[in-house]
């Protein structure tokens, strides 16, 4: 931490910490704003996949006669005719871009099927109609090969996880089983969680058009810089011939932050019919080429004395990656930095499945982890009759639980009070199935909410003009989070100029490269960069006015300079070397407590959320606004996790059986009541400005909050996600 | 057909529906398409004043209709209203969201229904065809409440 960041934490801002409209708002509002399947080129092409029926499969023939013989189709790509593309890099933390590397399949390359929905054609058409139709056509044969695909049935195979750099995989102090044993009060509880998928409203889209070597790619992406990289790779050409464009991103939430199927076959059936391609995936494409989140179980047992202090934790956990990719989710992660205790045991396992490698999905591990040490807090508050916020509050650490290390900052004691104090917590009745209101039991329930922090340098420029206008140029992703509003604020409060004369250039790789959008780090980054090009350009004008006084127009004017540029970049070793010493001794998060309301109809056994207040603690807020927005949709989220979403995947065959937006339920308006957010505004000293991500901490304890609020209504525990009617009815 | 007030004539393929027709050939992309199925409300339009979802529509059954679209509603105090309470993130489900609010404002004036009947309440199941992954269902209906008062 150095001082020049605690003082600016704390100096007066204009902008930082104001609800200022966002930027980008009029574009949205009026349908100006063009997404990446909304760029016309002459002569564009449009692409459909043809995708697998089989989970493990070599295709011995494929006929494309009769798609071929459709008006208005170019061309049908397939492994017996496709231009090859190189190989998909592996992960190399000194190359960070391979990350992106959804699979390790190289698509129409090969014979080999790896899953039920893997695309094995792309048909190009003059119209999407035609690809479309034409895509239906298209006839492969396949030798079928064995395929492990039953997840609850393979939980005995589980292997364990490898950790990271960044995140241990397991954590043992003392003897947590035997500590179990000993220990007066316990709870030792199985859960389990459903697939789930993103569903960004906008469906992956992407525009490709070639010129020689250089190809110019429309994407909705989370990762403009790495998928720019990862296409030079796989297309031999030169990265700075490849351009990203992403201005607008119609949601992600994870899902985007991969190289996924549909982008590197629009590009490839671009350049094998040398024209530009637009490959638009229908909603079904989606779900049968891009990863979601994975299942799992998990198990925690909790040990107490008899006032309630944890003697022994346990969490432990089953998910799943494809054999062929995924990220092994850290199911447990939240659980190393929740609660004091002695004797604590962490273990991840995991399973691979011949299915499409799953991904990060909003708060990977948090999501579905603190659904289980969460519910599990609650059912022990419920074993020792005590009320369950005073269980946490008895439990709260003064240093992180697994290893003694420091918290940056943590105000978990206080969110508790506002929240009980703001939601009326204390006035409920205690007793479960006890409060009625007509038909509806009416029930109230609490969780904790957790999200690491971290960071990425980024690059940034900031020109300062004669005319006062300032450019920030950062090749940073807006998919809704506000980020181009927020870094407007921040520039316009460091340069000491009003935020109208402030313009963020943003969504385009030929930018300053900047970190990805995801893991809740976008905004602190590059927050840091702009701060640091400010600096250098304040710099950098004081000399010019060798510090005589003026305005920054009449230091310019007297200068003679047209304009002044401020460049500030990354240096990624160095980098890379501080996060690690710091995460030696320090644990940095944003968290924050949901309290909710639920009603349960008594003979249906319906549940409707009738009440929803969180309390964050995201270090310093820079536009309250934008933030409540971004909470409240992870709040939106988990409500969908909790109560109406799941993808269901047929065991025999690996298909998914609702690929669909009828058949996967996200919560729709009447679903979502009032959701009151507070902040305690409390700056991170560790981090530039003070501020933390906040993308993801919000789902974190919703699904716990729910099945908690439901446990007071009804008094039914439901250990398995979503929470749909028939689990909560007697008998 | 008549497309925000100008006359359009257009020769198209029976099968092609009626959010194509107006995002890829006459190039108004603030028509959205989610799902292509009618699940999910982005594709929302006005065709005579009604609420639709134009991915469901074939184009050719809309022949003489007057259609409007985000493009054809400016300036409209709902665009503000949705700016101003942050009804919106990513912005995909925004064109459909305010294209629906306005039919829907309007489906409930010509109900003769009591105005102060549209409660929060109200607006959320009469509004709950238009998903929001984003989750800014909140400001949605903040932004609807305040064009109503
Ligand atoms: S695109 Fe028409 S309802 Fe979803
Ligand atoms: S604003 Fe992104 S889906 Fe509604």
């Amino acid at each position: 931490m150095t001082t020049t960041e605690t003082e600016r934490a704390t100096a007066p801002a204009t902008y930082v910490g104001k609800p200022v409209d966002r930027v980008d708002g009029r574009a949205k509002v009026t349908g100006e704003a063009r997404f990446a399947a909304e760029h016309h080129y002459p002569d564009l092409a449009h692409a459909a996949l043809v995708h697998a029926a089989v989970a493990r499969a070599r295709i011995t023939a494929i006929d494309t006669a009769a798609a071929r013989a459709v008006p208005g189709v170019i061309d049908v790509l397939t492994h017996e005719n496709a231009p090859a593309m190189k190989p998909p890099p592996k992960f190399s933390p000194l190359d960070l871009s391979t990350f992106v590397s959804a699979t390790s399949v190289n698509y129409l390359a090969t014979d080999e099927v790896h899953w039920n929905g893997q695309p094995v054609a792309v048909v190009v058409a003059e119209t999407p109609e035609a690809a479309r139709h034409a895509a239906t056509l298209v006839r492969p044969v396949y030798q079928e090969l064995p395929a492990v695909l039953d997840f609850a049935a393979e939980e005995p195979n589980a292997v364990p996880q490898k950790g990271n750099l960044l995140q241990e995989s397991e954590a043992d102090k003392g003897d947590a089983e035997a500590a179990l044993k000993t220990a007066p009060v316990t709870v030792d509880l199985r859960f389990t969680t459903p697939p789930y998928h993103h569903n960004a409203l906008e469906p992956h889209a992407t525009t490709a058009v070639w010129d020689g070597d250089r190809l110019t790619v429309h994407e909705g992406t989370q990762n403009i810089a790495w998928l720019r990289k990862h296409l030079a790779t796989r297309f031999g050409v030169p990265e700075r011939g490849v351009r990203v464009l992403a201005p607008y991103v119609g949601g992600g939430f994870g899902g985007k932050a991969m190289v996924w199927a549909g982008t590197l076959l629009a590009v490839l059936a671009a350049r094998a019919v040398g024209r530009p391609v637009r490959l638009a995936l229908s909603r079904a494409a989606v779900y049968h080429t891009v990863g979601g989140r994975t299942p799992s179980t998990q198990r925690v047992a909790l040990g107490a004395d008899a006032d309630g202090r944890l003697t022994a934790i346990v969490h432990t956990s089953v998910s799943r990656t494809g054999r062929i990719g995924g990220m092994p989710e850290p199911v447990t992660a939240a659980t190393r930095h929740l609660y004091a205790a002695p004797n604590i045991h962490l273990r991840q396992h995991v399973v691979e499945l011949d299915l499409l490698a799953n991904t990060a999905m909003r708060a990977p591990g948090e999501a579905i982890g603190t659904f289980a040490i969460e519910s599990a807090m609650d059912e022990l508050a419920w074993e020792l009759g005590l009320d369950p916020v005073e269980l946490r509050l008895r439990n709260e650490p003064e240093r992180n639980p697994v290893d003694g290390k420091r918290f940056s900052r943590r105000l978990l004691r206080e969110a508790y009070a506002l929240g009980a104090e703001r939601f009326g917590w204390r006035d409920r009745d205690p007793r479960a199935g006890a409060t009625r209101d007509g038909r509806w039991l009416v029930g109230m329930g609490v969780a904790t909410a957790y999200h690491p922090t971290l960071m990425l340098p980024a690059n940034v420029s900031v020109r300062l003009g004669a005319d006062g206008r300032v450019v920030v140029r950062c090749g940073l992703q807006e998919m809704g989070m506000g980020a181009a509003t927020v870094q407007a604020q921040i520039a316009a409060d460091e340069l000491g100029v009003p935020l109208e004369s402030v313009r963020v250039e943003y969504g385009d790789s030929s930018l300053p490269d900047a970190p990805g959008a995801g893991g809740s780090v976008q905004t602190a980054s590059i927050a840091g960069g702009v701060v640091a090009a400010c600096d250098k350009l304040k710099r950098m004008v004081r000399r010019l006015g060798r510090g005589a006084p003026g305005t920054y127009a009449e230091i310019l004017a007297r200068a003679g300079r047209d304009h002044v540029t401020a460049e500030v970049k990354a240096n990624m070793p160095v980098f890379m070397i501080r996060t690690l010493l710091e995460r030696r001794r320090l644990v940095k998060a944003a968290c924050g407590v949901h309290f909710c309301e639920v009603r349960v109809d008594r003979d249906t056994g319906e549940i409707r959320v009738s009440r929803w207040l969180g309390v964050f603690d995201v270090g310093r807020i820079v536009n309250a606004k934008t933030a409540a927005s971004q909470l409240r949709g992870g709040i939106v989220m988990g409500l969908g996790m909790a109560l109406s979403e799941e993808t269901l995947v047929d065991p025999r065959t690996g298909r998914i059986m609702n690929p669909s937006l009828a058949d996967y339920h996200v919560p729709v308006h009447a679903d979502v009541p009032h959701i009151d957010v507070h902040y305690l505004d409390e700056p991170d000293p560790t981090m530039p400005l003070g501020l933390v991500g906040i993308g993801e901490v919000s789902i974190a304890g919703v699904a716990a909050a729910v099945a908690n609020a439901v446990r007071h209504a009804t008094g039914v525990r439901v250990l398995d996600l979503p929470i749909t009617l028939d689990k909560v009815l007697p008998g | 057909m008549r497309v925000n007030g100008a006359e359009e004539k257009l020769d198209v393929e029976p099968w092609v529906s009626l959010a194509d027709l107006l995002r890829d050939r006459l190039g108004l992309t603030g028509v959205k398409k989610g799902c292509d199925q009618g699940a999910c409300g982005a594709c929302t339009v006005l065709a005579d004043g009604t609420r639709i979802n134009s991915c469901l529509a074939l184009a050719v059954q809309y022949d003489g209709k007057e259609i409007t679209t985000i493009e054809g509603v400016a300036p409209h105090p709902l665009q503000e209203a949705f700016v101003r309470h942050d009804g919106l993130q990513c912005g995909y489900c925004t064109p459909g969201q305010i294209c629906s609010a306005i039919g829907m404002l309007a489906e409930h004036a010509a109900s003769g229904a009591d105005p102060a009947a549209l409660d929060e309440a109200e607006i959320r199941e009469r509004m709950s065809g238009n998903l929001c992954r984003c989750g800014a269902y909140n400001g949605i209906v903040d932004a609807i409440k305040d064009v109503t008062r």
